[in-house]
């Protein structure tokens, strides 16, 4: 299956937008949230995690946001779920570099790749990247805490 | 009526895009008188404002004094009342501060609303943490709108300062100031006016209104940035301490530490001002002026409503406040989130915001927490209302995501 049909690209973020993947933020302590409000545009959204030896157990979101942030944090969280650590930031890796027209792995990107012309709109490219910032964050202090103990 | 033809000819913005700028309360184009006035002080006459050693100081003195009577002029108040700042946002911050926190106590109140933009609300919030004067709001009806029965309510022996915008950011909505000064006075509070929104688009007459302070900014009125005003009635000023102190604001101070402050204005204006912005807004005054700020008044009240109009019939678009009169539309298209329409209208080439404006009354009177604010001038038209509307009416959440993938 190709990714690169307009047609195709758009349709995806509509599903994802639409009906978003782990759109539901749970009460559990087990889970780590992050809170991202933008200070350039309206979003304002919550991801949370549950990373356990290594391993991405869970990814949630909720909150507002536009088309673009929705649907890429929808597709994120579903790309990096059950993923172990190093894989999840290979990927991560991989999406950043797309939006930054740097070479990268589109095998690897699966849905995300409907993303890969974001990058023309510079004004929207911060929508892409909310959702892979916080679960970024997340696993970094997950990392730190583990460091720590 | 407005010669509307010429007048969009004295914008070069105007003349060289294709933009239909629909967000003028953010900030405002400049006709060529201001950016020629602006140009002739660096071309012309580019040296410091101080009385005068030399002939061309002498001659930028004088036309820095004929700003602050243009100004004056302008409110009907006199020059010495005219204080320069770098905008409204400082104008506020200099009210707060420096007579706000001066004589506010314990016990005293300073009477506000939830509308308010955040330039005139954080430096009362910080005011009230200092001085332990508390701060209270005078409840909105359900349209946003204050009326002057909650306003009667909200007053009280206690409050000291009522401060409010006197046109709303958000909804556009203009409160009543004379009445409100009038009943203010009534209980010895000092009422300090937010005109950022006000000061462009109407007639003022700070005399009659009565109103004790009054902040806007330049660019919000065809003028440059980084300039604005704060009037004040003179002994107001001249209670009110200086934000900073330096050259400029003292006649004289001494090694022990002793400081002989000028009166005001020129206390407040300490070291080198905005000059070129001055005598931009001086321009920029006249220039309204000349048009009149009657007509300018009336031709955008009859543009908001002609907007209204247009938008109500369309099924998918809810709009916050129909009763609105000073050139402000706030409204949501149903289904799509306000940055996506706001982006898909940007690509067909309208300018308009999507925010949050820095109000909390949207999400606990509108109940949406983020909306569209398409906001006129006296330079917008009805044909850019109708193309706008056209744009609008064709919008699905398909075309907003196609724009961008
Ligand atoms: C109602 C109101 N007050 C204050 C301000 C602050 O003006 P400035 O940013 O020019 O200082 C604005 C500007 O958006 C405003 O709309």
């Amino acid at each position: 299956m190709t990714y690169f049909d307009q047609n195709l690209m758009r349709a995806i973020i509509m599903d994802h937008y639409t009906n978003p993947r782990n759109k539901k933020l749970v009460e559990d302590e087990s889970y780590k949230t992050k809170h991202m409000a933008s200070e350039s545009c309206i979003d304002d959204i919550y991801v949370q995690s549950k990373i356990e030896d290594g391993v991405i157990k869970d990814l949630r979101f909720d909150g507002v946001a536009c088309t673009i942030s929705t649907s890429s944090t929808s597709i994120m969280t579903a790309l990096l779920k059950n993923k172990d650590i190093k894989q999840a930031k290979h990927i991560i890796a991989q999406y950043r570099a797309m939006l930054n027209e740097l070479d990268y792995d589109s095998e690897l990107l699966e849905e995300a790749n409907c993303f890969c012309n974001l990058s023309k709109q510079a004004n929207r490219i911060k929508c892409g990247l909310i959702g892979v910032d916080a679960i970024s964050e997340l696993i970094e202090e997950n990392e730190v805490s583990n460091d720590e103990q | 009526m407005l010669d509307l033809t010429n007048i969009r000819n004295e914008f070069p913005m105007l003349k060289k895009n294709n933009l239909v700028y629909f967000d003028n309360a953010a900030t405002t184009f400049k006709p060529y008188k201001v950016i020629n006035a602006v140009m002739d002080y660096y071309e012309n006459c580019s040296v410091n404002v101080h009385r005068g050693d030399y002939d061309l100081s002498f001659q930028v003195s004088n036309q820095f004094d004929q700003a602050r009577e243009a100004v004056a002029k302008y409110l009907n108040a006199t020059s010495k009342e005219i204080v320069f700042t770098s905008g409204a946002s400082s104008s506020l911050n200099l009210v707060a501060y420096g007579y706000g926190q001066k004589y506010l106590k314990e016990g005293d109140v300073i009477l506000s609303t939830e509308a308010e933009h955040a330039s005139n609300i954080l430096p009362w919030f910080k005011v009230s943490e200092v001085t332990k004067a508390k701060i209270e709001y005078i409840p909105l009806n359900e349209e946003g709108i204050l009326s002057i029965e909650n306003f009667k309510k909200a007053m009280h022996d206690k409050v000291k300062v009522v401060t409010l915008a006197q046109v709303s950011n958000v909804l556009g909505h203009k409160v009543p100031m004379k009445e409100i000064c009038k009943i203010a006075h009534s209980y010895g509070a000092v009422v300090v006016v937010d005109g950022a929104q006000s000061v462009p688009h109407l007639k003022m007459d700070v005399q009659d209104l009565d109103i004790d302070f009054l902040a806007f900014s330049a660019h919000k009125m065809c003028g440059p940035t980084g300039v604005g005003v704060l009037y004040g009635k003179y002994d107001l000023l001249q209670a009110t301490d200086p934000f900073l102190l330096g050259g400029g604001s003292n006649a004289r101070f001494d090694i022990c530490g002793n400081i002989l402050l000028k009166n005001a204005p020129y206390k407040f204006e300490a070291g080198t001002p905005a000059i070129e912005g001055v005598l931009g807004l001086k321009a920029a005054v006249e220039y309204l002026m000349d048009i009149g700020m009657e007509h300018i008044e009336e031709y955008e009240k009859e543009l908001n409503q002609y907007f209204v109009e247009k938008l109500r019939p369309l099924e998918h678009v809810v709009i916050y406040n129909p009763s609105g009169t000073c050139g402000i539309v706030t409204f949501n298209v149903k289904g799509i989130f306000a940055q996506d329409v706001a982006s898909y209208l940007s690509s067909k080439g309208f300018a308009i915001r999507a925010g949050n404006h820095c109000a909390k009354i949207l999400i606990d009177v509108i109940q949406a927490s983020e909306t569209l604010r398409a906001s006129v001038y006296f330079y917008n038209t009805k044909e850019e209302i109708d193309a706008f509307i056209q744009a609008l009416s064709e919008i699905t959440l398909e075309k907003c995501i196609a724009v961008v993938i």
